[in-house]
């Protein structure tokens, strides 16, 4: 496992149930400053619902988040200071269909006072110049594909200027010929140095950018390892399985 | 007045010049138009603050589970007022609730069917409220906005633009509600028009009067409402 720098998000003993229906079952893990750790699994492992109780978009009922330092899961814990730091990304984009393309990415900085409305917007114009989509700046959600959708929700989330950038299957939603922009907009994140968790089905993204590989499967991490040996020498039977399957 | 029964059966020309023209009546129509538009304009704000109050109040409590007994009490609200005639509302409020009061009725008619009309507002900016998807809320919070910010800047908005037809709709079903307010001696368009037929005898063009001022009325908040539905559509193309 690689170890790159400091922990950012420390999870013990995670938990999740709806009802009777316990989809996490207590996992622990930590996730570390520059890490890239790709999650994969079935369908209904409970992935999505733990990459969602990262930023309590899903409220654990047992188990601990520490997002730097602090335990998220607390009540006295105002976790709107703590999700300005901790973006996501969603598989079905999530923009909003009221607000032009710069709109979308300035809203939050500004309602949250982090910048001046020039200055999110000369900040909104310069990522969108980053990821090719400037000239689409007061266009509405709409009129875009959906490449362009995620690549621009990918921009909003950096707007807020995270420590971590959480992707909920992030091409799933995609038409094939679309999945290639968004996941090369990825890689260039990765490149430079941004701490990623990323849920998803892109094998050969996992192997090339990821810098550790977690299965979960029936609400627990069955294997987690460097992409290479996950690949190659899968020692759960479950994941061996899996990978006969997808690969 | 005795003139105004025998001319009764004559030519048109005379009709409308005892309705209207004869002691300015026409002016008892048109004060009776400005005190349905008055009592509309109350009702249609005090409607709008406790709609949109209620509706925020039940969808927060729908997703959060919080607010149990604010909940509770906006459901009483909503059951009791759209369970009962607004004719008894009014008349409760002007009878009982204001019986010792010396409030001018146009103000306690306004406060009737401002209560009357926030019980549709509720439900209807509510639906709106439901329409929007979940992953709306979700990525405004994930961004760090509070549930308040993320109601007002993105949900809100929205919601408001989906709603505006029904919205309409009440507001034109208020205008001609408000014509039972002669019920508490408040002399409205309905009521002047009742008013001049008494004098008259004439029961016809009075109330054909009052049907196309109120027909008119109607087709001018309409007009607007659909322009301003068409500018908050617009923005999104």
């Amino acid at each position: 496992m690689s170890v790159k720098g400091e922990t950012l998000i420390q999870v013990e003993n995670l938990e999740k149930a709806f009802g009777k229906t316990k989809v996490l079952k207590g996992i622990t893990t930590e996730i570390h400053k520059g890490e890239v750790v790709v999650i994969i699994g079935p369908s209904g492992s409970g992935k999505s619902t733990f990459l969602r109780s990262l930023n309590l978009l899903e409220k654990p009922t047992g188990g601990k988040i520490f997002f730097e330092g602090t335990d998220i899961t607390d009540p006295k814990v105002n976790i709107d200071n703590h999700r300005q730091k901790i973006g996501m990304v969603f598989q079905h984009f999530n923009l909003f269909p009221h607000k032009t393309i710069l709109e979308n990415i300035t809203l939050a900085p500004v309602a949250l006072g982090k910048l001046s409305s020039s200055e999110a917007d000369a900040k909104a114009k310069e990522l969108l110049n980053r990821v090719g989509l400037l000239d689409k700046a007061n266009t509405y959600p709409e009129q875009l594909s959906g490449g362009q959708k995620q690549r621009i929700a990918i921009v909003r989330a950096l707007a807020m200027d995270p420590d971590v950038l959480l992707f909920d299957e992030p091409t799933s939603a995609l038409d094939p010929e679309m999945v290639g922009e968004v996941l090369d907009l990825m890689k260039e994140l990765a490149k430079d140095g941004m701490t990623m968790v990323v849920v998803t089905h892109e094998m050969g993204f996992a192997r090339e950018v990821g810098t550790r590989v977690m299965f979960i499967d029936e609400g627990i991490i069955k294997e987690e390892n460097s992409p290479k040996q996950f690949f190659d020498e899968p020692k759960d039977s479950r994941l061996q399985d899996f990978l006969r399957k997808v690969l | 007045m005795i003139y105004g029964a025998l001319l009764a059966s004559n030519s048109f020309a005379d009709r409308f010049y005892q309705n209207f023209i004869e002691d300015n009546r026409w002016l008892m129509l048109l004060n009776g138009l400005k005190v349905t538009v008055i009592v509309t304009l109350e009702a249609l704000l005090i409607g709008i603050i406790i709609g949109f109050i209620v509706a925020i109040i039940r969808s927060y409590h729908d997703k959060t589970g919080k607010f149990t007994i604010l909940n509770a009490v906006c459901k009483v609200y909503l059951t009791v007022i759209r369970g009962t005639p607004s004719m008894i509302q009014i008349l409760i409020m002007y009878l009982v609730v204001f019986g010792s009061s010396s409030l001018n009725s146009i103000i306690i008619g306004g406060i009737a069917f401002g209560i009357n009309s926030g019980a549709y507002v509720a439900e209807i900016v509510r639906s709106g409220i439901m329409s929007i998807p979940e992953g709306q809320t979700e990525a405004g919070r994930s961004l760090g906005l509070s549930y308040a910010q993320t109601m007002r800047l993105i949900i809100m908005p929205q919601a408001f633009k989906n709603v505006l037809p029904a919205l309409v709709n009440e507001m034109i079903v208020l205008i001609k509600e408000t014509a039972i307010i002669g019920y508490i001696g408040e002399q409205d368009l309905t009521k002047a028009a009742m008013v001049i037929q008494s004098r008259t005898f004439d029961a016809l063009l009075p109330l054909l009067a009052a049907a196309v001022i109120y027909l008119a009325l109607i087709c001018l908040l309409t007009f607007f409402m659909n322009k301003l539905e068409r500018r908050l559509r617009n923005n999104e193309r």
